[in-house]
């Protein structure tokens, strides 16, 4: 399949029809409804979007304001857009949308107005939007005015409309803080990134109001998608890298640690010092790194020793280097990471290698870095891989949660049985009805787990918020802490309440947790809920993906019995399952369960 | 280099109008328009346009854009903006 993060845009304007005819003979594609209000006409960004989506694994279905009707759509008439019932709307402004821009010779106190009026507009949206249809809203930021009508002096003076635009940019951005279903695309940035006169398409403007050039309709398409890849859990999680003439310049095992480039005292040297800087960014934000090197370990481990050296070993959360074929070792790495390789993103300078992987495991992401180091964290940025759409608490001490697992499987080593090992963890959960301080949490880890999930059905924010108020559901998330750290929010079940039953709709885990018993303390839990709720009967479903396989006898080891769906239509190959309550026998033993407060 | 005859250019732009309107089967001729070739709306255009210009490496004027009405016209204008 074509890989448009990296397709040249004239592959994509000349063959747009016939792509897309091919793409939407996939299979499984998952549906997604988009409204797109735009000041100017969005057609060409929604073609766009549209390829991107579909090779995605969506299926789109587009609403689009008439050109430069967004506000009205959105707050005076926002019935076509009910009617709709998009999962995402999505507003692209641009600085020829700005209303309140401050006259020249204007004061600070008018200035200020100004943006107070500007964002009042803005406000009145995105209310309107959240009380109507309650879905995400992407909105966009402004870009660099295309003419600085006071020079350097426009960024300055209270006049300057860049200066006005900078400050609503602010404003907006604090908005974002505050609303868990804003998020905002930095046009800024990525107009900034491609260069504003390569950004304007006045002669399309004036024809057809289509503002922007194909070139950057094509650049905020991209950051769409990979916006949306993060909302459903899509984002890639770990950078696999390989170390030769990737990590340091030279080869290790031929060269000497010694003779390897790294550090000051050469540009090349520098320039694998700014890459390995890179990488550990990324690491501290929460993507995991790994190594696949074809080298003996010890030599490749001794790399990270350079004094010189950005990396260390233990910022390494699974290291491979042997003289396998480098898809088989990445098969080894998601093993041991407990992730699947369509979290990967494979940088290797050799398009040998680069070519290998993408064929046997096209899942991978596997950027054409070239082999100039200077080039390889601009390419790996163009491909928007790991997109965040909210920093949480768990993401900035994600690599620690991985250090500390690796710590508990040297002590597993040590028991005699493993019972005595899941004691010495000393674990307490906290397992209780969703609160509102953990719904985005519960959103993330639905739309993202894919291992351990019965069902993988994805929820927005907005649809758990519903179910945590609904008397007709019982659903509860469990925290999971023992002596080497806290694991943060791990499990998710929703039940949904029909006459004594109850139908558990969602049951999923982080991998992070697997074989701790948490999955005992998670149905006691949910049992004891049901008999206070007069329940006498659990039903769980299952059904089959490409990973799941690892939860398909998991209610027959609850011990639930075969069952048959009562006259829902279910996928292909699902499963049901059965459990009565009246004698059920709590399960955990080796977990301490906190009271809870809202019981 | 493409060919630059009437005919020639006009051969280019038949797989570039097939595609643009999603049909395959299509031939245009210099009287095709909007108004007798079905699913060339001003979206088509817009597209038809941008596919055009860069396919035979042209920049059309703003006021040239705005007076295009039939293939023919495009045939024209490609064939002397190129030579330029």
């Amino acid at each position: 399949m074509v890989d448009f993060s990296f397709c040249h845009i004239d592959e994509i304007l000349m063959h747009r029809k016939s792509l897309r005819r091919q793409l939407l003979t996939a299979e499984e594609l998952k549906d997604l409804r988009v409204a797109v209000l735009g000041g100017a006409t969005t057609t060409e960004l929604v073609n766009f979007l549209d390829l991107l989506l579909l090779q995605g694994g969506f299926r789109p279905v587009f609403y689009q304001s008439e050109y430069g009707r967004y506000y009205e759509d959105a707050v005076q008439d926002p019935q076509a857009l009910i009617d709709f019932a998009p999962d995402l709307v999505y507003i692209h402004t641009s600085c020829r949308d700005v209303r309140h821009s401050p006259p020249i010779d204007c004061t600070e106190a008018q200035f200020n107005e100004s943006v107070e009026s500007e964002l009042e507009r803005f406000l009145e949206i995105w209310n309107s939007l959240d009380r109507n249809l309650g879905c995400q809203v992407i909105q966009s930021n402004f870009e660099t005015p295309p003419y600085a009508i006071l020079g350097n002096m426009d960024s300055v003076a209270y006049g300057g409309l860049s200066r006005f635009l900078m400050q609503v940019n602010v404003a907006f951005a604090q908005e974002a803080c505050k609303r868990p279903k804003l998020i905002l695309q930095d046009a800024h940035g990525i107009s900034a990134r491609l260069g504003t006169r390569n950004w304007f398409d006045w002669r399309r403007y004036w024809n057809y109001k289509l503002l922007l050039t194909p070139e950057a309709n094509l650049e905020v398409a991209r950051s769409l998608y990979s916006m949306v890849r993060a909302m459903y859990g899509k984002s890639r999680k770990v950078l696999v890298l390989d170390l030769d003439n990737t990590l340091w310049g030279g080869v290790i095992g031929d060269d000497g640690i010694e003779k390897i480039q790294i550090g000051r005292e050469t540009p090349v040297a520098e320039a694998y010092t700014a890459f390995q800087e890179y990488c550990l960014s990324l690491r501290n934000r929460g993507i995991l790194l790994a190594v696949c090197s074809k080298n003996t370990e010890e030599i490749a481990k001794s790399g990270f020793e350079h004094p010189s050296s950005i990396l260390k070993l233990e910022d390494i959360s699974c290291f491979k280097a042997n003289w396998n074929p480098k898809h088989e070792n990445l098969q080894e790495i998601a093993r041991e990471l407990n992730l699947g390789v369509d979290s990967f993103v494979f940088v290797d300078d050799n398009p040998a290698e680069r070519v290998i992987v993408q064929a046997q495991l096209p899942q991978v992401a596997v950027p054409d870095v070239g082999s100039d180091v200077s080039r390889f964290a601009e390419i790996l940025e163009q491909g928007r891989f790991f997109e965040p759409i909210a920093l949480s608490k768990e993401d900035l001490v994600r690599a620690a949660l991985y250090a500390d697992n690796s710590r508990r499987a040297a002590l597993q080593r040590k028991f005699a049985n493993y019972g005595e090992y899941l004691d010495s963890l000393e674990m307490v959960a906290e397992i209780d009805s969703f609160k509102p301080l953990y719904l985005d949490r519960i959103a993330q880890l639905t739309n993202k787990t894919n291992q351990f999930n019965l069902t993988t059905q994805r929820y927005t924010l907005a649809e758990m918020e519903a179910i945590a108020g609904d008397e007709h559901h019982i659903a509860l998330y469990g925290r999971l802490t023992d002596r080497f750290g806290d694991n943060g929010l791990i499990s998710i079940v929703v039940g949904r309440i029909e006459r004594a039953t109850l139908h558990i709709d969602l049951w999923l885990m982080s991998c992070r947790v697997l074989k701790r018993d948490m999955e005992f303390a998670m149905l006691d839990a949910i049992v004891e809920r049901s008999l206070d709720a007069g329940l006498e009967r659990l039903m769980g479903y299952y059904f089959p993906t490409a990973k799941n396989g690892m939860v398909a006898d998991f209610y027959a080891k609850l011990g639930f019995e075969p069952s048959v769906a009562d006259d829902r239509a279910l996928p292909e190959g699902a499963t049901v399952w059965n459990l009565h309550l009246a004698d059920y026998k709590p399960k955990n033993q080796h977990i301490h369960v906190m009271e809870h407060a809202n019981a | 280099m493409p060919d630059l005859t009437a005919d020639g250019v006009l051969a280019e732009l038949q797989p570039i109008f097939q595609e643009a309107l999603d049909n395959p089967g299509l031939t245009v001729t210099r009287g095709s328009s909007g108004l007798n070739t079905p699913g060339w709306d001003s979206i088509a255009h817009i597209e038809i346009i941008e596919m055009v210009e860069r396919h035979f490496k042209v920049r059309f004027d703003l006021g040239e854009v705005q007076d295009l009405k039939t293939v023919g016209d495009l045939v024209d204008l490609t064939r002397r903006t190129a030579q330029h």
